[in-house]
């Protein structure tokens, strides 16, 4: 839930990174944080294993700047994608305000993103907040792999089994070399603020 | 879900915290919600902990802990408390939906410091109560 504060004219957001298991989550953050270093105040927050998995989540404050007079404060979180913290998810996706769902294009992991996105909108309707919603946008990661021969779902098979009825904004990305990881930051926290701003009248 | 809260309330919640907690010589205050959201926070003025960081631990660790207890059949534990040679951490939930979480040295009692924990948390229940709408 996101909370405006009158008295310092600051609104926080959260923003939550959602995906299967070694989809690209964390690299997301991780390139948002090394691109944006001078204006990140605050070290990047990691738990993970020893394996470098996501243990229990991610963590990045982004000062967007002002909108409408009001300082906006996004809280930029990734879940561990591993079918074990299920739990886990849920506890991080309390409050969420907006969602980038972090899809694996690798042809093996198919099955897999759409186990994740079906426990999204499971984790989601616990805390009685529907997939159709709320703020969401589809990253389509590990473009680049092609370049390696490795087979990937194309695009038109992506958006049939994730985008079919959510019918979300979807960008391809590669988040190990950047590409669209801005892009679909940008968007979700334009989708984000609409949203909060539509709710505040 | 957006919930706003005005200047009248958050002087109120930075006035109880200032009487009831650093007046008496804890170190750091702040008070947030479920979410990670810093809705208030207070030091000593020496203190430079990274606050949105901690905030966004404390709300996820004390809702790890929330569902430990339920697992093993317990409504909640009754004390959330990390002890450190130098300074140790409390979590207080405030209605169902806030954490007052403070940071205290050696010279404060644990006692003592539920106590006035106690206090302020019911008072910041009484102004947050009429913005709560879950």
């Amino acid at each position: 839930m996101a909370f405006v504060n009158l008295k310092k004219k600051e609104v926080q957001a959260k923003i939550v990174y959602y995906g299967p298991g070694r989809g690209g989550k964390t690299t997301n953050l991780e390139y948002i944080y090394n691109k944006f270093n001078k204006r990140i105040k605050t070290e990047m927050v990691t738990i993970k294993t020893h394996g470098d998995r996501t243990l229990f989540f991610d963590f990045l404050p982004f000062d967007v700047g002002k909108i409408r007079g009001y300082a906006v404060k996004i809280q930029l979180y990734t879940v561990p994608g591993q079918v074990k913290y299920d739990a886990t998810r849920r506890l991080v996706l309390r409050g969420v305000d907006g969602i980038v769902f972090v899809a694996d294009s690798m042809a093996v992991r198919r099955e897999k993103n759409i186990l994740s996105l079906k426990n999204l909108q499971k984790n989601l309707a616990t805390f009685r907040k529907s997939i159709f919603r709320i703020p969401i946008v589809l990253q389509y990661n590990k473009r680049d792999l092609a370049e390696q021969g490795i087979p990937l779902l194309s695009l038109q098979m992506l958006e049939q089994d994730l985008n079919s009825k959510l019918k979300a904004p979807y960008f391809e990305a590669s988040a190990l070399s950047g590409s669209n990881v801005v892009a679909t930051l940008k968007r979700i926290i334009w989708m984000t603020m609409s949203s909060l701003l539509k709710e505040l009248k | 879900m957006t919930y706003m809260l005005g200047r009248k309330a958050l002087d109120e919640i930075e006035a109880v915290l200032q009487q009831d907690l650093s007046d008496v010589g804890v170190d750091c205050i702040f008070l947030i919600d479920m979410a990670g959201n810093v809705i208030a926070n207070l030091d000593n003025g020496e203190i430079k902990h990274d606050i949105y960081s901690l905030a966004a631990l404390a709300a996820g660790n004390f809702a790890a802990v929330s569902t430990m207890a339920r697992i093993i059949g317990e409504d909640e534990f009754s004390l959330l408390f990390h002890k450190g040679e130098k300074e140790s951490i409390h979590f207080s939930k405030v209605l169902s939906d806030f954490l007052l979480i403070t940071i205290f040295a050696k010279g404060i009692s644990l006692g003592f410091l539920r106590l006035k924990v106690a206090e302020a948390t019911e008072k910041i229940k009484r102004i947050l109560e009429p913005f709560y709408t879950t």
